[in-house]
């Protein structure tokens, strides 16, 4: 189900939006105008990767630097070990539109 | 080289193992721990592993994904070391020979003199410590932390969390105040006060009272502090005894270049037992932080491959956070007595700012109070290639 989140207007480009949900998910606006929404908590320990240093298609955990390929979620730098989950984003209108992912959510 | 040794087998130790792999070495990996617990991560301990929020097996280092084909012999001391033979002797008395050592030995706690042997008396180091201090919280009722610093700032936090009455007690008088320094340890030394820990600052402990168990804490100024559990949280000391005899640099730390290089050829140096040469700080410090011990390895590892010094590209600027009172405070940079300080963002009193520290005019280091956003943005452009002004003399 695809759920209305926010304008694309309120994320600046390079920028990341909390949606705060349980669990939290961030949604990035890149240099190059896609928009990605992946769990918003870093998969290693405790640390919201809407903080983190975004670059390319790459979000970098402002904690311990483990990096995070927003389009599959995989983990490209350790520490972390587990991918995070992504979910489907629709821009409809201007409005940015999260359909979150059917998988369990947190630390497994 | 055809075998490597690693001696240590914790953070640095591990990313050694993983560093030599993705540099390509395919000769054979030995690994030597002194724990018996396969290799695991420190900062959880004082933090959600003492409150009860993660497990060991959270702990570990290893991803089941990754084979670094290491032999690891864990449990096990490395007693010496005989570069001229290039042999390495265990305290079980086996002899590994290796072409290439890599020392990450760490650092172990300090203890207080005449505390040995009470029982409710703990140091906060290892699983193994952290087990026994979070069976010894969970049926007591006072704690008494001797030592302001992180370890025993975010100990004082957690037992807090677990409903103890917490007391704190630090020599200095203003806690954090080498790294920190004064104005901003002593807005950091507030967290405590705010969730009801007593500090008290500028006072030293003259003995522990009590035969098998500490029953109070004695101050040099006659207080008697009632205690269930003492926490010892007064620094580290570097690994570096076992090292003595094998002609290794061993003052203050194993003393290494940049890039890892010891004062004898194929071995190097990394993580807290190493006292290296730092760009960024303009002289050899001691990093005890995780960060450090997680990355350096890479450098160690290229430096022993290419079988020569070498520097590595990008200063190491120095990064550690520490999570106290659901607050967390990021420090990146190096600071020296004399630089000046000034918060650019937010507000001490909300617990939530940006401090950067200056020398000549010039940023060398910054602090966040819950500001990892801004944190990041300032510490890359520490970590940006230039000169770093040199500390007022
Ligand atoms: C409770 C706690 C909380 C921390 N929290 C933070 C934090 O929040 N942020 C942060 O930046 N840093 C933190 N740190 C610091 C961080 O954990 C260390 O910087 C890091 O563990 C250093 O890694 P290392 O591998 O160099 O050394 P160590 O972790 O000390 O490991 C060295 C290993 O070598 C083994 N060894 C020693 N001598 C021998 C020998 N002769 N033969 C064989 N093995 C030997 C030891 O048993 C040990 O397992 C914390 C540390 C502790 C203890
Ligand atoms: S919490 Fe993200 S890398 Fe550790």
């Amino acid at each position: 189900m695809l759920r209305p989140v926010c304008p694309l207007g309120a994320i600046p480009r390079g920028e990341a939006y909390r949606w705060a949900i349980d669990p939290p998910v961030a949604i990035f606006h890149t240099d190059d105008g896609e928009v990605f929404a992946v769990d918003d908590t870093c998969t290693h320990q405790d640390a919201s990767l809407a903080d983190g240093w975004l670059e390319g298609c790459e979000i970098e955990c402002p904690l311990h630097s483990s990096r995070f390929d927003l389009r599959t979620g995989q983990v490209d730098e350790p520490p972390a070990k587990r991918p995070i989950r992504t979910h489907r984003v629709e821009v409809i209108d201007g409005v940015v539109h999260v359909a979150l992912s059917d998988l369990e959510a947190g630390r497994v | 080289m055809l075998r490597i040794a690693i001696v240590g087998a914790a953070i640095a130790g591990f990313n050694a193992a993983r560093a030599l792999r993705r540099q390509s070495f395919t000769g054979e990996i030995v690994a030597i721990g002194a724990e018996r617990h396969p290799p695991y991560d420190r900062p959880p301990l004082s933090k959600a592993f003492l409150t009860g929020d993660c497990s060991a097996p959270d702990l570990a280092l290893a991803d089941p994904d990754e084979d670094l084909d290491v032999r690891w012999k864990l449990g096990t001391l490395a007693a010496r070391l005989d570069p001229a033979n290039r042999r390495i002797v265990l305290d079980d008395g086996e002899e590994i020979r290796a072409d290439g050592v890599i020392v990450a030995t760490g650092a172990r706690a300090r203890r207080l003199p005449g505390a040995d042997g009470l029982a409710n008396v703990h140091t906060l180091r290892t699983l193994d410590d952290a087990i026994a201090l979070r069976a010894a919280l969970l049926g007591a009722r006072r704690l008494v932390v001797i030592g302001a610093g992180f370890i025993g700032a975010e100990v004082a936090s957690s037992a807090r969390s677990l409903g103890l009455e917490v007391t704190v007690v630090e020599t200095l008088p203003t806690p954090l105040a080498g790294p920190l320094g004064t104005e901003m340890g002593a807005l950091c030394a507030r967290l405590h006060g705010d969730h009801g820990v007593r500090l008290l600052t500028g006072v030293a402990v003259t003995r522990l009272i009590g035969a098998a168990r500490a029953e109070a804490v004695e101050l040099t100024d006659g207080t008697r502090l009632p205690a269930d559990v003492v926490l010892v949280a007064i620094g580290a000391r570097p690994n570096v005894e076992w090292l003595a005899g094998s002609g290794l640099d061993i003052s203050g730390g194993v003393v290494t270049d940049e890039g890892g290089a010891t004062n004898v050829p194929a071995v190097v140096a990394t993580g807290d037992c190493a006292m290296s040469f730092n760009r960024h700080a303009g002289r050899a410090i001691r990093v005890e932080h995780w960060t450090h011990a997680f990355e350096q390895p890479a450098t160690a590892v290229a430096t022993l491959l290419a079988g020569s010094r070498r520097a590595p590209d990008r200063p190491d600027v120095p990064y550690f956070w520490s999570d106290q009172y659901g607050v967390r405070l990021q420090f990146a940079g190096h600071r020296e007595e004399g630089d000046t300080v000034r918060i650019v963002e937010g507000d001490a009193e909300q617990r939530s700012f940006l401090a950067v520290y200056e020398r000549h005019g010039r940023p060398v280091a910054v602090l966040g109070m819950n500001q990892p956003k801004l944190f990041t943005r300032w510490r890359r452009q520490l970590r940006a290639p230039g000169p770093v002004p040199t500390a007022a003399p």
